[in-house]
């Protein structure tokens, strides 16, 4: 047969035309809502080598699926399976159609039907692509089947939940569950009437028979295009357009674009780029403490893209971060739940005038200590960096001794973005006056706002950055003893800054750091986290009592950790002793 | 509590079938009273664990009923919880010598004290317990008593509050100390001119889990402000209070003393933080709620009203038997008529152990639990 055309390649010729058609109006409907800054970068990195780095990781991602194997083994397998099986499916019919007609011309749609156009050749060189094809089907099956058991038993894959889905999204994915199905089908059935098939087709062709092949092959291949053209229509209306909006946020990312404060185009290709691979579920404190199961990053996301309602969903979470740090697609899910969480008609300038006549200090060659609003509750902290400034006989200025001005963030955190504006600008003032050029905060959070929020031309750094550097330089010596310790990663220290090894080195130099269950970015929160104003205070305590068993697992003498608000969330509940870092220090100097 | 069905064996420990037939002698004995229990030999019938108040005036009850006790405590001294006091309310009247009385009452030849010794588990014998200590040696009893008592909040857990931290920040306890000594001081040696009060430290605050209120410490406040006004009547004195609780005899007519006659002031509002100043005072934040304006002010001391929370041995054995009630006291089998009973017959309770209590109360407590005892024993 050596027609082009039959009317069934109709349905999937439309679908393709349809998919490209809306993902190019949709996102250039995008990209022209990227900011001014935003475009900037483009403009600037379009053409430049960031392409390459950005199309490693396309291949890495896209196909490979690489951070979610790194999380889930299974889980990798079943996304790589179908995505990399279906790119090479399209790759190698293509190689396999351009091979076979030596340059004539041929029909676009060809490659996909290959086997019901090209039935008359017997050659090595089929045989072997037809081998391979088969092969390559084969893959996907597995991944399909894998998929198909994960939805029944969410067990299969290792997840624990699967997200819950909608109708639309639902008969999608049937279809895409029958594309690999009917594609088998159809071709066993033309390799039971050609002899073209592989090892898969042509067995299975054979068991068919070549009177049933006979009618069944025209419906089956019928079928097969219905199901991709339905698939590839709704695609870009569902959750499966993150296929392709995933590579271009990656190139996005790789040009230098991050969530701003307000939403922009980009936030739009971060949301399409979810795949709802539900591992943030499984990372929420809210759902395994409190059974809260309906606010993680996979609904909210979900109900910001289909317009519904989800105030709940915005407020209720504690921005510890644990799912955006191990989402394989990397989204900012707290910076998107921030934007959302803008309370324009709350913010006022009007009550922070008393800040205005704060006064700045002359603090040259000194550095600036800010203990910030949640250290006033712990003087241990404070007491004990005054003592190490002392020892080290590093002159300081405690900028917020007397009167307090916060950092902002918890403001920022909570939607107040004109409000922490204002803070921001005032302790700017202070810290640019004071002409210091080093600032050291005990608050992990004050330390995150200072290193990313403000744009300080000075050096920031968390008081246990600046003990190891002190302890490197010898300025501080520290008695070692069998003392065990356990220590708590704080969320804004950790996962929020990357400060992980800093304090583990401190402690090391000064007891026996101990390994816990969960730790670095797989910590706990201690519940305190000022990101959520909607808990009570008793579901708050279920999850800081999580926190705590993960750090009384291999009883400890003491718990460390190096954020004042993990200190007071522990201290409240246990007499076992709780402390900072740098109190530890000052206990164990030489 | 561990449950042990098979009767066990050893040396030291008498055999539960042994137990029995001792027990029953004594009670033909008691019944028929033909002759005196000294002249008898004797199982030991009734162990208490804990030397308080409580404790101590239930051992005091059970002898005059001739009934032998064996009293454990894990301090080296008895009745250390009211002994580190000085004054005691409502009458001012001398802890220590209290202490001493009731201490002395124990040197009796019924009663067996052993002191620096903590029983560390209960173990469920049929009709009968074995309290083990701490040294390992098992005790077999037919009845016990709980009397482990409380344990002052350690208000390091509230370091808002810098207990531990700035040395003008004291507890309620190291107050009574200054107060004995007759030497009020502030950090640098001086004579206070001013001092502070706090109320509800690690009460009535569900931060650190504590939703009950103490008690004892606003009319605690009330007495040791006089006290201090007594010897030191220069120095001002404020109470912060959430809201007083005044609730005994007496009570109300000296917190109309303290403030018509003395000048105590007192304010409502919680103090925030506290941080010391450059002299090595102490810096408090707060809010005057009743006129509704933030305050700061600068204070020699700061004494944190400590609460009482339930002992660690009354939260471990409690647990352990399966007694455990709200917040780590125990839990007595109903509140108005067995309020001695728990639900395993031959263990009773009495004291701190289970809330919060006033001295008086505890002592009449034991009492009642001695009383109780003798009952079950005669049945
Ligand atoms: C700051 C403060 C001030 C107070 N002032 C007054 C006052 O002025 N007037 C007043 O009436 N009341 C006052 N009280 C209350 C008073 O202290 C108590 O009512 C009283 O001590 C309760 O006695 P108790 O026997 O129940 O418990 P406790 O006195 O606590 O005695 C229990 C004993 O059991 C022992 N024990 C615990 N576990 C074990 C174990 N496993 N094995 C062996 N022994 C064990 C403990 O060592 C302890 O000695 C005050 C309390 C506080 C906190
Ligand atoms: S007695 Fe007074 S100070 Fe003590 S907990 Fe109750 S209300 Fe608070």
């Amino acid at each position: 047969m050596s027609s082009n055309f039959h009317p069934f390649v109709l349905p999937f010729t439309i679908g393709t035309l349809a998919l490209f058609s809306v993902l190019i109006l949709k996102y250039n409907k995008w990209i022209s809502k990227f900011d001014r800054q935003q475009k900037k970068l483009i403009r600037r990195n379009l053409f430049t080598g960031k392409l390459i780095p950005a199309v490693w990781e396309m291949i890495n991602e896209g196909l490979f699926h690489k951070k979610v194997s790194r999380y889930n083994r299974r889980l990798g397998y079943m996304h790589r399976s179908i995505a990399l099986g279906w790119f090479l499916l399209i790759s190698v019919g293509f190689v396999e159609t351009v091979f076979h007609f030596q340059g004539r011309g041929h029909a676009p749609w060809i490659g996909v039907f290959f086997r019901f156009f090209v039935r008359d050749n017997q050659t090595l060189s089929a045989w072997i692509f037809a081998q391979i094809m088969d092969l390559l089907l084969l893959y996907i099956l597995s991944g399909v089947t894998m998929a198909v058991f994960k939805s029944i038993f969410s067990k299969t894959v290792g997840m624990r939940k699967t997200t819950r889905l909608k109708l639309f999204d639902t008969s999608l994915r049937y279809s895409l569950w029958s594309i690999f199905p009917l594609r088998l089908l159809s071709e066993s059935a033309t390799a039971a009437l050609a002899d073209n098939g592989g090892f898969l087709t042509q067995s299975l062709g054979n068991l068919m028979g070549e009177r049933f092949a006979g009618v069944v092959e025209l419906p089956l291949w019928t079928l097969y295009s219905i199901a991709l053209g339905l698939f590839l229509c709704l695609l870009p209306f569902s959750r499966f357009s993150h296929i392709f909006t995933e590579l271009m946020l990656i190139y996005f990312r790789k040009m230098g674009l991050r969530e701003r404060e307000k939403p922009t185009g980009f936030t739009r290709f971060e949301l399409s780029a979810c795949s709802r691979c539900g591992i943030c579920i499984d990372n929420c404190p809210l759902d395994s403490e409190l059974n809260i199961t309906d606010i993680q990053p996979v609904y909210l996301i979900r109900d910001i893209r289909n317009r519904m309602p989800h105030r709940n969903a915005t407020e209720n979470c504690l921005m510890c971060n644990r799912c955006e740090s191990d989402c394989p697609v990397g989204i900012q899910i707290s910076e998107i739940r921030r934007q959302e969480r803008d309370k324009k008609k709350l913010d006022t300038h009007d009550n922070y005038g008393y800040i205005e006549d704060v006064q700045s200090f002359n603090a040259i060659g000194r550095v600036i200590y800010f203990g910030g609003c949640m250290s006033h509750l712990t003087p241990g902290i404070t007491e004990s960096m005054k003592k190490i400034f002392d020892t080290v006989g590093q002159k300081y200025w405690m900028m917020d001794e007397e009167r307090t001005i916060c950092c902002g963030r918890p403001l920022l955190q909570q939607g107040f973005f004109n409000q922490a504006a204002e803070l921001r600008r005032k302790n700017t003032q202070l810290i640019m006056e004071s002409r210091s050029k080093t600032l050291v905060t005990s608050c992990p959070i004050c330390y995150q706002s200072f290193r990313k929020e403000y744009n300080l031309p000075i050096k920031v750094v968390h008081h246990t950055e600046y003990i190891v550097t002190m302890l490197r330089l010898g300025k501080l010596r520290l008695n070692r003893s069998e003392l065990r310790l356990a220590y708590h990663d704080p969320c804004e220290l950790g996962r929020g800054c990357g400060i992980y090894d800093e304090p583990r080195e401190v402690l090391s130099a000064l007891g026996q750091l101990l390994k816990l269950e969960q730790e670095y970015k797989n910590s706990l929160c201690c519940g305190y986290n000022l990101g959520n104003t909607v808990l009570e205070l008793d579901q708050q305590l279920k999850v800081r009592d999580a926190s705590l068993r993960n750090l009384t697992d291999s009883h400890p003498d003491v718990i460390a950790t190096a954020c004042p608000l993990c200190k007071k969330a522990f201290q409240h509940s246990t007499t076992q002793p709780i402390k900072d870092v740098a109190e530890l220090v000052v206990e164990n100097l030489r | 509590m561990k449950e042990r069905e098979k009767p066990v064996h050893g040396d030291d420990n008498p055999k539960p079938r042994e137990v029995k037939r001792r027990l029953k002698s004594t009670k033909r004995i008691s019944r028929r009273k033909r002759l005196e229990f000294e002249e008898v030999e004797l199982p030991l019938q009734v162990a208490i664990i804990g030397g308080g108040v409580a404790g101590m005036e239930a051992a005091s009850v059970l002898t005059e009923h001739r009934c032998p006790v064996i009293l454990f405590e894990a301090r080296p001294e008895l009745g250390v919880n009211v002994k580190n006091k000085y004054k005691i309310f409502p009458d001012f009247s001398d802890a220590g010598r209290l202490v001493e009385t009731m201490t002395k009452a124990m040197d009796h030849p019924l009663i067996t004290v052993n002191k620096d010794t903590e029983i560390v588990e209960i173990i469920r014998e049929p009709d009968a317990y074995t309290l083990l200590d701490n040294k390992g040696v098992p005790h077999t009893v037919p009845a016990v008593l709980l009397a482990s008592g409380y344990e002052p909040f350690d208000a390091k857990r509230k370091e808002e509050l810098g207990f531990g931290i700035y040395e003008g920040v004291i507890n309620s306890l190291q107050l009574e100390d200054m107060l004995r000594e007759h030497k009020v001081l502030n950090s640098l040696g001086e004579d206070p001119r001013r001092i502070v009060f706090l109320q509800c430290v690690g009460s009535r605050d569900e931060k650190v889990g504590n939703h009950y209120c103490s008690k004892i410490c606003c009319i605690t406040a009330v007495k040791q402000a006089i006290e201090v006004k007594r010897q030191l009547p220069d120095t001002e004195v404020y109470v912060f209070y959430m809201d007083l609780r005044l609730w005994g005899q007496g009570y109300e007519e000296l917190y109309r003393e303290a403030q018509e006659q003395y000048s105590v002031r007192f304010v409502r509002g919680r103090i925030s933080e506290a941080a010391s100043t450059f002299d090595g005072r102490v810096q408090i934040k707060s809010e005057d709620t009743l006129l509704g304006q933030p305050l700061k002010m600068v204070t020699d001391l700061l004494v944190l009203m400590i609460g009482m929370e339930a002992s660690p041995g009354t939260q471990k054995l409690g647990k352990t038997c399966g007694l455990e009630g709200p917040y780590g006291f125990v839990r007595s089998k109903s509140p108005h008529l067995e309020d001695n009973l728990s639900d395993k017959p031959g263990f009773f309770l009495a004291g701190t152990c289970k809330r919060p209590m006033h001295i008086a109360e505890a002592v009449n407590d034991g009492r009642a639990a001695a009383l109780e005892i003798i009952k079950y024993l005669r049945k």
